[in-house]
């Protein structure tokens, strides 16, 4: 199996799906003929043609309001938007238009169309190229938002969300496009090629949505995280001894419950991390499940290790991002309770 | 303050005419009947500029049609538009009494802009898609395939509601006749129909999309992404803007109308503009299918701004005496759509007094059988709705297990 990077994964799903499908159509902000700011689409307008592949203008808001045409009409529209940071003119088309379409019409249009965001912090990008802003879109009913944690899942959730019916918000961490990263800013990179979740399949494959994995199995505690935070659980599991096992959500909602659950009944302690800011953000949702689904197997509080809820900074970034000493120190409060 | 300077003034525009004070409509700016020209098809953008400040109209005062904007349209064809206009109002004002009666829950009439739908729908073809406003019940009235007794059971949420009871009345959706989704959100569907005529054009179809729009929502910022799309791609597509001078209690001026047209901002973005009056079905048929051939001749979108007079309240929970004058529309100098085609027919003796009570007449009987048979499959009223089960479904295309475990709480609430 050949190696490659989250935006080559991601990449390789696109071109798949380019030559499989006639009705995928692929555009946003700078997507065409230079190929994405993170190169995640290069080569694909010269493969497919400008007709598929395309650049369009700077405004959220047409790329996703055209593109619920599109989906309305039969076409399968990927499109991305440059940040995670900048949806926000785009908020009404996804809210108020393509996660109701289904429902309002009683089926009589949908919208199969796939957003594509780079997302997170851990880059110095200070406020408006850091957020990690899914909660907004888990706490609107009719999106399914997923987030990978690897090139071998990038590309097989990609195509799972092109291919489903339902609009689909697919965050990708931009920290996670080269390689692993788990907090620790001071040492060198590790590309995907030196890890084994870097070695993905060249043909067609999926990773289905509302699946959850058990991304390192343990028995102490178990740890739900999902994005750039996968790895720091992992690191912060190492640094500390204990025995936590890592649930990666993929989908983050709807989700993959019975694998929560089940990791939880197991080990009775449970924390949750997430970049995102701490207050009403994706944490207390898995919080409420966890307590409401487990509560006579908790041994201990659940914990939440969450980014402050403070926009993101940029010279305090590291005290900022919940780095492998702050999640461990949660893991070890946890394990104290 | 710097010396000699006066102070700085905010300008609040205000409509002439309030409760009680006659309106000055001399700001509409208007053409003489025949008066404007009318370009080839393949006109350049920047070439419609004068057409986007004056006013396209074919009937004059007597009911003639005059200028080069005379539609090729036979007696038989403008019949039909004057019996989907009259079916349009008649429909209307039987629904405004269904609402009064508590039989539905709300209603929004078309009075007055009943010639710009039907007569439009008359310029496109099965397979193009229309991507209405809430006052867009025309282009689903001027169609012979279209029964009444959906839209009543829709307008009533009902056991045969084709929405199953998730939107308010007159959110209509109707794929089969080209009808999108309607939305309460303002303006989204603007962008969405230029979306629609891109992929038309990507998959090399013949289809076109028609957007509309009201005065007030184009200071949404997707009147404004819709322009911009529209122009860059060259999508296949009339942006349609129905200017009826109110957006519920806000004269157009606050919308951007002053001293400008909304045609206009068609120009500024490169797109080929017509003003044109909305109350001259010859005039709506004839604009209509100049843009409609542009569409699909791939010369490129066309904004059309439609002139015309919002004659009803905005709702059946608005009440338009406490903001603008009472009498406002008998002074409104486009008059009436049905009554100007009505007399236009006449005078070239297609039409006749007797045929106009007639055709009222059954079209009124027609409207009441329809509502007979709606209310047979009950209404909000009475409780004959779709079950709450129904609720969850189309969420997502399959429903998510915490779907499928909140629909067995409920039920097992119900149940006691």
């Amino acid at each position: 199996m050949p190696a490659m990077t989250m935006i080559q994964a991601l990449r390789s799903a696109m071109d798949l799906m380019l030559a499989r499908d006639d009705n995928v159509v692929i555009y946003g902000q700078d997507v065409g003929y230079f190929g994405g700011v993170f190169r995640v689409t290069e080569g694909l307008q010269a493969k497919y043609g400008r007709s598929r592949v395309f650049d369009a203008p700077i405004s959220e808001g047409g790329i996703v309001g055209s593109a619920i045409g599109m989906g309305a009409y039969g076409l399968r529209p990927v499109v991305e938007v440059q940040f995670a940071d900048y949806f926000y003119p785009a908020y009404d088309q996804i809210v108020s238009e393509a996660a109701r379409l289904r429902y309002r019409s009683a089926g009589d249009f949908f919208a199969p169309i796939t957003i594509r965001m780079p997302c997170g912090g851990g880059i110095y990008g200070g406020q408006t190229h850091s957020q990690s802003p899914e909660v907004l879109f888990t706490h609107v009913c009719g999106l399914r938002t997923v987030m990978p944690s690897n090139p071998r899942d990038a590309k097989g959730l990609l195509i799972a969300s092109i291919e489903n019916d339902d609009p689909v918000i697919f965050l990708e961490p931009k920290r996670l496009y080269n390689g692993p990263f788990d907090g620790h800013h001071d040492q060198p990179l590790v590309p995907w090629s030196q890890h084994p979740l870097g070695e993905v399949p060249e043909g067609y494959y999926t990773v289905p949505l509302e699946s959850a994995t058990v991304f390192r199995p343990g028995s102490a505690l178990t740890a739900i995280t999902y994005g750039t935070m996968v790895f720091v659980c992992e690191a912060a599991a190492r640094e500390t001894g204990i025995d936590v096992e890592i649930i990666d959500l993929r989908s983050l909602w709807p989700l993959d419950l019975p694998t929560l659950v089940a990791s939880v009944k197991k080990t009775g302690r449970c924390a949750i991390v997430h970049e995102a800011t701490r207050t009403s953000g994706f944490g207390a949702e898995l919080t409420a499940l966890v307590q409401e689904h487990c509560f006579y197997h908790l041994e201990a509080p659940i914990e939440r290790v969450a980014g402050w809820d403070t926009p993101y900074p940029h010279a305090q970034e590291w005290a900022y991002f919940p780095g492998p000493a702050r999640v461990g120190a949660a893991f070890r409060r946890v394990m104290e309770d | 303050m710097s010396q000699g300077a006066s102070p700085l003034r905010l300008h609040v525009p205000e409509p002439t005419g309030r409760p009680g004070h006659e309106t000055d409509f001399s700001y509409l700016h208007l053409s003489r009947a025949g008066e404007v020209r009318r370009p080839p098809v393949e006109a350049v953008p920047a070439d419609t500029s004068d057409l986007a400040y004056t006013l396209v109209r074919v009937l004059d005062e007597q009911g003639r049609a005059v200028g080069p904007w005379v539609p090729e349209a036979d007696a038989a064809l403008l019949r039909r538009g004057l019996v989907a206009m009259m079916k349009t109002r008649i429909f209307d004002a039987r629904m405004l009494i269904a609402q009064r009666q508590k039989k539905i829950s709300f209603y929004m009439q078309c009075l007055g802009e009943e010639a710009i739908a039907t007569g439009h729908a008359l310029a496109l073809v099965q397979g193009d898609m229309c991507f209405p406003t809430y006052r867009q019940q025309g282009l689903l009235l001027a169609r012979d395939d279209v029964p009444m007794v959906d839209m009543i059971c829709e307008l009533m949420s009902n056991e045969r509601d084709p929405l199953k009871g998730r939107q308010l009345p007159v959110c209509y959706s109707m794929k089969r006749a080209g009808f999108f989704s309607i939305s309460g959100n303002l303006a989204t569907q603007f962008i969405q129909a230029v979306g629609w005529g891109m992929a038309s054009a990507i998959k090399g179809d013949t289809r076109i999309a028609s957007a509309w729009i009201g005065d007030g929502a184009t200071a949404e910022s997707d009147f404004h992404t819709a322009l911009t799309f529209a122009h860059v791609y060259r999508a296949p597509v009339i942006l349609n803007v129905v200017n009826n001078q109110w957006a519920i209690s806000t004269f157009q001026a606050i919308a951007g109308g002053e001293a400008t047209t909304f045609a206009a901002r068609g120009v500024g973005c490169g797109i080929a503009s017509l003003r044109v009056d909305g109350n001259d079905f010859l005039a709506v048929l004839a604009a209509s299918r100049w843009a409609a051939e542009r569409a699909r001749g791939n010369l490129g979108p066309t904004l059309i701004e439609w002139i015309t007079y919002r004659a009803g309240a905005h709702s059946t929970s608005d009440d338009p005496s406490r903001y603008r004058p009472a009498d406002d529309w008998q002074h409104f100098p486009l008059g009436d759509p049905i009554a100007r085609l009505a007399q236009h027919l006449r005078g070239i003796g297609a039409w006749s007094e007797e045929e106009h009570q007639k055709t009222q007449s059954e079209l009124e009987a027609q409207v009441s059988a329809a509502m007979k048979e709606a209310e047979r499959y009950g209404s909000l009223a009475d409780g004959h709705l779709f079950g709450p089960a129904a609720m969850f479904e189309d969420v997502y295309q399959t429903m998510p297990p915490h779907l499928q475990e909140q629909r067995r709480q409920l039920s097992q609430f119900q149940k006691g």
